[in-house]
């Protein structure tokens, strides 16, 4: 079976994490241990709230250290909402400028729309050969719940590498609703509380990511 | 394309058990919050409320069991309100698998409390909940025309509703949940002036609850301005359902999922 550690650093609902995967065939075990989340096949972040506390958390359980690493070695990360938009360079909300993991370049910043947070369930638009998104329909809705999101895609497409594959959602303006990246993936929406179209993002990341 | 109208079913709860459930075909027992929550959710629902109306505080327990065990088996996003009271009280909540917490009357006594909620666990988990009615002849008048109430809409708070609203969205909260105490439990339809009238003064999602009976009830509360429509009792009673509702609001050109 394989083993996925949902990383426990004092965010949110994690209960929900480790029910959605398990109900998709994973070993789940919630916790902060860096051993276990190194070794691990799969890692989850999760995060909701403001970036600054969720970096703060992720920073007190070495959590940069800890995706680092795995990425270095190829071992698969899933950060899920502010879970992803800690990867990265930056956050800034209310003013306040908080360094990121900076796995990708780009900004997290408050979304203009009329209404916010972006709550709910919306539908995204994912480019040709996406795994996460394989088999489900291009009107299938997935839950939202966020202020701030990465407005801009800003790395460049470079010859050596394969260009990750950015889904994109509408509330407003296009924000970036997920990042394929080889071993390293995100969504901003929810997968664990997106029914049966989230099952169907985490059962794809298991197999074909984590594999 | 953007984000879809929710319908949200909330289920009043009280001792661990639903108030006022009707059996359904499909239930085996309709007294049971986790299975109502199953039901709803294969039906389409966009969220779950849960409404705690237990009386005695020695029995809160219990409502952490039950939004423990729907969050192990419904995948959808789950808010509880009644009785909160302390940022442990939502904490304690949240740890047991709530997505969002609502709070209603410890708010009106202490408006600190919601600023306190909301930097603390993150505006997107705390909902404002509103109880509202017009003002009544001879009480004091509001300048919106309507006031908060408290003890299920029997007595005044003597502050004026849409202000509240507004203040909840100033002190961080995520969402507002407007109840109208007078069309709720009339079947008569929401109160669209008093959607539209905080709509106008928040950018927060708002929810409109009270006052739904049919499924044309439904898209005029969307037009005045909610984001989410919420229901107990047309649910619970089977009157109306979850499909039925969505397939009318589609109709009128509303998106829903």
């Amino acid at each position: 079976m394989t083993r996925i550690v949902v990383l426990d650093y004092g965010s949110g609902n994690l209960r929900s994490a480790e029910r959605a995967l398990e109900r998709v065939g994973a070993d789940v075990t919630v916790t902060s241990d860096f051993d276990a989340a190194m070794e691990a096949d799969g890692l989850v972040v999760p995060g909701v709230g403001a970036f600054a506390t969720c970096m703060k958390g992720l920073e007190e359980v070495r959590g940069p250290r800890i995706i680092g690493r795995r990425l270095a070695g190829g071992r698969p990360v899933l950060g899920i909402c502010v879970g992803m938009q800690v990867l990265f360079d930056r956050g800034v909300e209310f003013g306040e400028d908080t360094q990121g993991c900076g796995e990708w370049p780009g900004t997290v910043e408050r979304i203009k729309a009329d209404v916010l947070p972006h709550m709910g369930w919306n539908t995204v638009t994912t480019p040709p050969g996406s795994t996460l998104f394989a088999g489900l329909d291009a009107d299938t809705r997935f839950y939202f719940v966020h202020s701030f999101g990465v407005r801009r895609w800003e790395l460049e497409d470079s010859p050596a590498l394969r260009p990750p594959l950015v889904t994109w959602t509408h509330h407003g303006e296009d924000v970036v609703a997920a990042v394929e990246n080889g071993a390293l993936a995100a969504t901003q929406f929810h997968p664990e509380k997106s029914g049966d179209a989230g099952a169907t993002v985490l059962q794809n990341w298991l197999r074909d990511v984590v594999g | 394309m953007g984000v879809a109208v929710r319908v949200i079913p909330c289920l009043d709860v009280d001792a661990g058990r639903v108030v006022k459930g009707v059996n359904f075909r499909e239930l085996r027992d309709a007294g049971d919050p986790v299975e109502m929550a199953r039901v709803y959710d294969a039906e389409g629902a966009d969220e779950l409320t849960f409404l705690d109306v237990t009386a005695s505080s020695s029995e809160r327990g219990t409502m952490m069991d039950v939004v423990r065990r729907t969050a192990e088996q419904v995948f959808i996003p789950l808010t509880v309100g009644g009785g909160i009271r302390t940022p442990d009280d939502v904490d304690a909540m949240l740890r047991a698998g709530a997505d969002k917490v609502s709070v209603n009357t410890a708010a009106i006594a202490r408006p600190e409390l919601l600023h306190e909620m909301s930097r603390r666990f993150g505006s997107q988990c705390i909902v404002l909940s509103v109880d509202a009615r017009r003002v009544p002849d001879g009480e004091k008048p509001q300048p919106s025309g309507y006031e908060v109430t408290t003890h299920g809409g029997r007595r005044s708070a003597g502050v004026d509703a849409v202000e509240w609203a507004r203040r909840g969205q100033e002190l961080g909260v995520g969402e507002i949940l407007l109840n109208s105490m007078d069309a709720d439990g009339t079947r008569a339809g929401f109160d669209i002036e008093m959607i539209s009238q905080v709509r106008a003064v928040v950018d927060v999602p708002v929810i409109a609850s009270g006052g739904a009976g049919e499924v044309g009830h439904f898209a005029p509360a969307v037009r005045a301005g909610a984001d989410a429509v919420l229901a107990a009792s047309v649910f619970h009673f089977g009157t109306l359902r979850i499909s039925e509702v969505k397939d009318a609001l589609r109709g009128a050109e509303v998106e829903v999922r």
